[in-house]
Parts: C-alpha cells; structure tokens; sequence
C-alpha cells in the first residue's frame, strides 16, 4: 500500500512548521517519526494534501533535567526516551513506558510528541505521562501555552491542540522516590494493549492511568482518591474502571477489559519497581 | 521531488514522489529486491533496514525522510565475497526456513547486536520481537544471533 498522493514540504524552524500548517489548514499535517500518520495515510483514514517534515528539527529533540521536573523535546524518539539516564532517575516509568512501544524499529523512528499529538488512547505515553500529571507545550502563530495532560484529550484521536499548533514540549513532574508499575496486557509481541495502566505511588500519594480503555486515555481518579483516603490497593483497585468506558472489540469485550483493569491496576500499584 | 541518499556505499540521486516509500525506492528504483516487503504495515519487520545504523522499517518511512541520510540493505553486507558474520552464523546455524524473513531478520540482528554486543538468550528474543518468521524457525535465528555475538566479541 501506498498513501495517496501528497506534497511534501520540508521545515527547517517550528515557526515556519507553524507557517506552512497555517497555509494549507486542514488539508496539511505535520510529519515527524511517521509511525502513527503514514500507516493511516496507506489504509486511506488520512489524507492530508501536504505533510509538513518536522523530523529534522534537532532543536526539539531533548531530555533535560528542569528542577521540578524533566523537560521532553517533542521530537526525541522512543528509543532515547527509553535509554535516558536522566529519566532513568527522576521518570522511569516514562522510560518503561517507552520501552514497550511497539519494538525496537519503531523506536527508532516514533517521538514521544508524535504519538501524544495522534492521541490515541491505546498508546502506551499518552496515559503513562497523564498519570505522571505532565504538561505539554504547545507552539502555535501566536507563541506558545502550556495545556495540562488531563485537558489534551478531547475524543478519539482528538486532542485541545488548534490545527496549526505544534506539539513541543513534555514536562513530566519529577517522581521522586515513587513506586511504580506499568502492566500492558497483549496477546502477541509488539501489539496494542488490550488494557494497560500506568501507575505511581508515593505514600498516599498517586496516579493511576489506562490504556485503551475508552476513545481517550483514562485517569483512573478514583483509584487514587480511594489510596488518598487511606483503602487498601486490593480495595481501591476495584474502581480502576470507574472513570472508564470501555468498548468492546475481536480481542475483547467490555466486560473483560473492566476485570482486566482492575487486576493490571492492582498488580501495578503493588510493583515496588515495576 | 529529488532525494539524494547513500545505499550500501554509493551516493544515489533520484527524482521520487513524496508518497513512495523507502522499500519502494530500494526494490523498484535501485533494483534491490533483497529487501522484501511482507505485512505493509509495519508489523513483520519483513522489510527491515539501517537508515543511518539504525534498524527502521522501510514500509513506514518515506523515501523523502531518508534524503541525505545513509541505508544499508541486505546486499550491503558482504564484503569483497565475504558474508557478514551475521549472515555466516545464520547460515552455519540453520537461522532460516523459507527464507522470506531473512533480510530483515539479519538487519534487525545486526541492528541489535549494534546497541548490544552481548545480548542474553532473552535480550535476543526481545529485540527481535518486531520481526516475524511464520515458519515458526524462531529457535534457530536466536542460536544465530548468540552465535555471532559470541564470534565477534
């Protein structure tokens, strides 16, 4: 398969990314790793007249320690995120997270920025940074503001950034010393999780996200709100779904993915690593 | 749109659409059928390749993305008539039944052994988790990749 014909423009600065966006609307996307827009583009369920090339801007590729909190260039690939000694001490989560993004080729060519812009709420980073309680950046005409994780997700593959605003930035708050787990639940290598969950816990402290389990990733508030009011994990574990609507599909049913929720949520908080 | 782009050597220049993608360009373009196309979906890992060093799955990169940049294909690695010791320890280790996986089955093992010289039995099975062998041959290919790892190191 191959996708329909297109016109590539190649950017060399996020301004002029954001210029070539705002010429062509609707009908442009920006093209960074291309492991979530082209495999669309082939199957015809995108079709953007123009793709913006924003790969080579090394400039938003990056992984910086920013005191509270550690600052994520939009463009930095999987495979550096997964390795970073940085977040390796302050986010690992995030970088296990990363490591179990579809395999290793596609770490080397999808961004963290791209899979959190296509917004899917079957990807791993989406819901791993929510739970972190992240921030992103995002540049647009007009400079640049910050939108909170919980406020991005808007539908099914829709997200609060405008047409011509550009992702650029993740900040995911410094772990210290939480306790962490991540539970992806597939049937074969390398596939998307039926259910997954991204969870930390510092005390009473914690936050609790699922993969794949609604047309948006799921913060799991309840959970956390139960740990904060001192339940059990086993306990609190029981309302993983309640913020949740999952659909039913050929790997499983609804039902399923609520009881899978609630065991992953279980086994992750339980995790002392992971 | 003009792309110009290493492969296994030699600097080609090339007038392509911005929609053909990477395996395209090798296989139909320059002629390297070596690199085979299997599921088109970035899943088999059939048409796995180094753009830059790196293993990538030419189904899902353009040819465009690679402008400028440096690609390895199968039919790279021999030198002077001699196989890659990748290819030699597939060989001499029976790494492959129909075949039809091998290409980006060495690519992807060189791409591991790259980023980790001495990979574990598991560590092996891991890396290679984004390529497919549907002969079920996957036995084999592992003993292959420790095999090399142990050759060279």
């Amino acid at each position: 398969m191959i996708p329909a014909p297109f016109d590539y423009k190649r950017a060399t600065s996020a301004a002029e990314a954001i210029s070539l966006v705002g010429q062509y609307g609707d009908d442009a996307k920006f093209l960074a790793g291309g492991h979530s827009l082209l495999p669309l583009m082939k199957l015809r369920l995108a079709q953007p007249a123009v793709l913006v090339d924003i790969a080579r801007l090394q400039d938003l590729s990056y992984i910086r320690d920013a005191g509270d909190h550690i600052a994520i260039g939009a463009l930095t690939r999987h495979m550096d995120v997964e390795k970073s000694p940085i977040l390796a001490e302050h986010a690992p989560l995030l970088a296990f997270a990363a490591s179990h993004v579809g395999d290793p080729q596609v770490r080397h060519r999808g961004t963290i920025g791209g899979s959190i812009a296509h917004a899917d709420s079957a990807s791993d980073l989406p819901a791993t940074t929510l739970a972190l309680g992240a921030t992103y950046v995002a540049q647009g005409p007009n400079g640049t503001r910050e939108i909170a994780a919980t406020d991005f997700y808007t539908g099914f593959l829709e997200s609060a950034l405008a047409p011509d605003e550009m992702l650029t930035e993740i900040r995911v708050p410094k772990m210290n010393g939480a306790t962490w787990g991540f539970q992806k639940f597939n049937r074969r290598a390398q596939d998307w999780a039926i259910v997954g969950v991204a969870a930390w816990k510092r005390g009473t402290e914690s936050g609790v996200a699922l993969v794949n389990m609604g047309s948006v990733p799921i913060l799991a508030t309840s959970v956390a709100t139960a740990i904060a009011g001192g339940a059990s994990i086993a306990d609190a574990s029981k309302l993983a779904a309640a913020e949740a609507e999952p659909q039913s599909d050929l790997n499983a049913s609804a039902e399923y993915r609520v009881h899978l929720s609630q065991v992953l949520v279980r086994r992750a908080l339980e995790s002392s690593s992971h | 749109m003009k792309v110009s782009i290493t492969v296994n050597g030699t600097t080609r220049e090339d007038d392509v659409e911005p929609r053909t993608l990477l395996v395209q360009y090798v296989r139909e373009t320059l002629g390297l059928t070596g690199t085979n196309i299997g599921c088109d979906t970035s899943s088999c890992g059939a048409c796995s390749l180094h753009l830059n060093g790196e293993s990538v799955k030419s189904c899902t990169v353009l040819a465009v993305q690679a402008d400028g940049g440096s690609v390895t294909t199968i039919e790279g690695l021999a030198q002077n008539g001699e196989m890659h010791p990748m290819q030699k320890a597939f060989m001499e280790n029976h790494g492959l039944q129909c075949g039809y996986c091998t290409p980006g089955m060495v690519m992807a093992s060189i791409g591991l052994l790259n980023e980790n010289p001495n990979p574990t039995e598991d560590e092996v099975r891991l890396g290679l988790e984004g390529n497919l062998c549907r002969c079920t041959g996957y036995h084999n290919i592992v003993k292959s990749v420790l095999a090399c790892a142990n050759a060279t190191k």
